[in-house]
């Protein structure tokens, strides 16, 4: 052990910064700068959002220092918007912060499988991170066509959206080296005892989310390099004949299908939004059972539903088209697909509330958020079944409904589960714990003011609200009796801008000044991340030497055992033949 | 002492291969996709068109130019031959190593560096054919797929060139200075090398026929 930490200490004053802290091969590192980049693209997005609340708040009115809003930077401010939020904030975050940080960890392994990989994965996303941000600068803007970028109006598109394209090429590029590492690694370097059935809830869907990302980014990529060929070598996949625009009629050969880039697209995004949730329910998993100090309930059926979500997420995509004219066949196969996709996630909600049963619960920050997460997620995916059937998702397509039902999923869903990682792991990563009263403001406040934006979306959405309205629906009389609850919800979205200050304070200052951990395992865990690491843990190869896994991943309260919980690395007492042996060697 | 990351080199007894070709094959899958979703997109624009190569006109029953009278099958041949053989060439690379015969290696592994530029000067020829009689990617829908499509496997040629020069120039230095050990490791590499470039040429087994000759 003396060895080991004189020659780390030896390579920290070896290797430069940039190499240390920038060129890192290290997982840990890797995963703390995705977290940081993440989280900065994370604010930044929700900036905007600020920006186009106060716009639909009060449709004209200066914003000090900006000064009004134009439709076309609202246009961008929503494209960007999204694609900041999903490809830049909660995947890096989810994937590429947690997963890369914690998935070696918990299956007992040195690092990633391939760490030049690994890095070049974080510097893609880097750069693709930049190209998008660079996009605001160029003139006439950033992307305006939303995040789905359909066709025809993408194609036809300011310089902005080129950018977009580019930009999502390195993101795809990032995400799929980032996939074929952690699959690899989950496969290849899960340590000795370690079966899969022996992995940590989160490692399972960290698994599951590579496979998606992997097989389904492909075609988005394949639909990227199309619209790149229709806005840079004037063909037109997208374009159909006879397309006349504001400066008369388009000179392309047309004959293209401006539904092939919605097949493409969803075939993709689908399967993201997955992406989105899974990390989330894994993080989730870890922190109920640990903070119930119960095994999960159905842990097997658990890892189950999630392979079947997995498989089915690429064949529902078409119930984002049901008003394209789809046939009635078609339309009933996307329905069926899509009502069965919601059992899994059910089957999980479901065993994650019944492992709270007679548990006694600690009511931990990280714990608050991953309680808040259970009834927000349930929320988000109840909201989701009218638009999964086609005669209520054709009155509701396109309107505040759907950004209410998805927000529901990923915001007071996802990004209360990242809060509740974040909390967690933080004592890991740097060896000191987050404030706990700052930690329950922030849980509080959140919860509440996400609510207070989200559900009049709802509201709103029923009566007819259509979604990227520059006025907020001002013009339309029939949105008149829902149109004050705008002023609600932007007071809502200034209130969950307040209540994030306190994370920020405290992210920064426990990073110095927090409580130093008394012992390695802070939360008295199971798994190995906590019980077989120091923290934090041992650069480049996390462990003093390599644990050996003995049991299950969440052995709390064994009865008979005599002890609160036992590690997966905790070797099972000898039985007494070994004695017997040990005896007769002695 | 650093903990190693294992089976860099010696696969996993439970899963049987090392992390490299696991990679490499997870790598393929989703390659497939990417060229599954072009296929797709193909089949989707032909089956929506007004109008396609070899496609009769409804009315007048008069058929559309084909397409392998507006593409050169014989070049397209030509290059099938010279990607097969690269193939064959990149096997022989992998399989010399295996008898430790590193002669043998830098002549085959050189010989399928020089077929691939072949193909990609072939490919050259076509493209400059069509763009001297004013045939662009703009001209009509299934110009634009091919373009697209043929493109994109030139770009994955380039790849494996660039890949495969590695290994045949400064990436030896692994096999001429390293233990059997690194021998092995190089030995990998020049498998997993391989799996991509046999997966180029599969690609354009599929991309022949559908594109030039159906």
């Amino acid at each position: 052990m003396e060895d080991h930490h004189t020659a780390s200490h030896h390579e920290g004053h070896k290797v430069g910064f940039w190499r240390k802290y920038w060129f890192s091969t290290d997982h840990k590192v890797i995963g703390i700068q995705y977290g940081i980049t993440a989280l900065f693209f994370l604010l930044f997005g929700f900036i905007l959002m600020l920006l186009m609340r106060w716009q639909l708040a009060s449709p004209g009115i200066e914003i000090p220092l900006l000064g009004a809003l134009t439709p076309e930077m609202y246009n961008q401010f929503g494209a960007m918007h999204g694609t900041i939020m999903v490809f830049m904030g909660i995947v890096p975050l989810a994937v590429g912060a947690f997963g890369n940080y914690v998935v070696p960890l918990q299956i007992g392994a040195v690092d990633m499988a391939f760490p030049r990989l690994n890095m070049a994965s974080y510097h893609f996303f880097f750069w693709g991170g930049v190209v998008m941000m660079a996009s605001f600068f160029v003139p006439q803007g950033a992307a305006k066509a939303g995040w789905t970028s359909y066709p025809p109006l993408a194609d036809i598109e300011t310089m902005g959206q080129t950018m977009w394209l580019w930009g999502m090429v390195l993101l795809i590029t990032s995400s799929l080296l980032g996939a074929i590492n952690f699959l690899t690694t989950i496969i290849q370097l899960r340590t000795e005892g370690m079966t899969f059935f022996r992995m940590p809830f989160f490692v399972w869907a960290q698994f599951i989310t590579a496979f998606l990302l992997l097989l389904a980014f492909p075609p988005l990529e394949a639909a990227g390099i199309l619209q790149l060929a229709d806005r840079l070598l004037d063909t037109s996949f997208f374009l159909p004949s006879g397309l006349v625009t504001a400066e008369g009629p388009l000179e392309v050969s047309g004959g293209g299908s401006p539904l092939l880039w919605q097949h493409l697209f969803w075939f993709l995004a689908h399967p993201e939004v997955y992406v989105l949730v899974l990390p989330a329910m894994g993080i989730v998993a870890e922190i109920v059972a640990n903070n119930t100090r119960k095994p999960l309930w159905g842990y097997r059926l658990m890892v189950y539903s999630l392979i079947f979500l997995g498989f089915m997420s690429f064949i529902v995509w078409a119930h984002h088209m049901f008003i394209t004219g789809m046939g009635t066949a078609i339309s009933a196969f996307f329905q069926v697909t899509t009502m069965i996709i919601s059992i899994p996630s059910v089957v999980i909600l479901s065993a994650l509330f019944i492992t709270l049963w007679g548990g006694s619960i600690r009511f931990t920050t990280p714990m608050l958020f991953a309680l808040g997460f259970l009834p927000m997620f349930g929320i988000g995916g109840l909201t989701g079944l009218p638009l999964g059937l086609a005669p209520t998702d054709i009155p509701l397509h396109d309107t505040y409904y759907v950004i209410g039902h998805f927000h529901y999923v990923v915001a007071p869903g996802t990004i209360l589960a990242l809060f509740a990682g974040i909390y967690y792991w933080f004592p890991k990563m740097t060896g000191r714990t987050m404030n706990d009263t700052l930690g329950k403001i922030h849980f509080w406040g959140t919860i509440i003011s996400m609510n207070g934006i989200f559900f009049p979306m709802l509201i709103q959405g029923m009566a007819g609200v259509s979604r990227r309205l520059f006025d907020g629906g001002l013009a339309y009389s029939f949105s008149e009796p829902v149109l004050e609850y705008n002023v609600f919800m932007s007071i809502s979205a200034a209130a969950l801008f307040l209540f994030q200050i306190p994370f920020i304070i405290n992210f920064f200052q426990s990073i110095r000044g927090g409580r130093k951990v008394e012992k390695a395992n802070h939360w008295d865990a199971t798994t190995l991340d906590w019980s077989a690491t120091p923290t934090p843990p041992v650069p480049h190869g996390n462990f003093e030497s390599v644990p050996r896994v003995y049991r299950d991943p969440y052995e709390y309260s064994v009865p008979g055992s005599g002890v609160p919980f036992l590690s997966q690395d905790t070797a099972p007492p000898a039985a007494p033949s070994d004695q017997i042996l040990e005896e007769v060697e002695a | 002492m650093e903990l190693q990351i294992p089976y860099e080199v010696t696969p996993r007894r439970d899963t049987g291969v090392n992390n490299a070709k696991l990679g490499i094959w997870l790598f393929l899958a989703s390659e497939v996709m990417l060229f599954g979703g072009l296929f797709a997109a193909y089949i989707f624009l032909r089956m929506g068109a007004d109008a396609w190569p070899g496609m009769e006109t409804f009315d007048t029953h008069e058929m559309a130019t084909r397409a392998d009278q507006i593409l050169s099958v014989p070049l397209a041949t030509l290059n099938t031959v010279i990607l097969i053989a690269s193939s064959v060439t990149m096997v022989l690379s992998w399989a010399s190593l295996k008898m430790n015969n590193f002669k043998g290696f830098k002549l085959h592994m050189g010989l399928t560096i020089l077929l691939a530029l072949g193909f990609l000067v072939v490919k050259a020829f076509e493209y400059g054919s069509k763009f001297g009689h004013h045939v662009y990617p703009e001209t009509n829908i299934f110009l634009a797929i091919y373009f697209v499509l043929t493109g994109l496997h030139a770009i994955h040629v380039t790849g494996g060139i660039i890949v495969n020069a590695y290994f045949w120039g400064p990436g030896t230095k692994m096999w001429l200075n390293g233990n059997a050990h690194d021998k092995a490791h190089f030995t990998n590499r020049i498998e997993v090398a391989g799996l991509y470039w046999h997966f180029v040429d599969l690609v354009w087994i599929f991309l022949f026929p559908m594109i030039y000759l159906v």
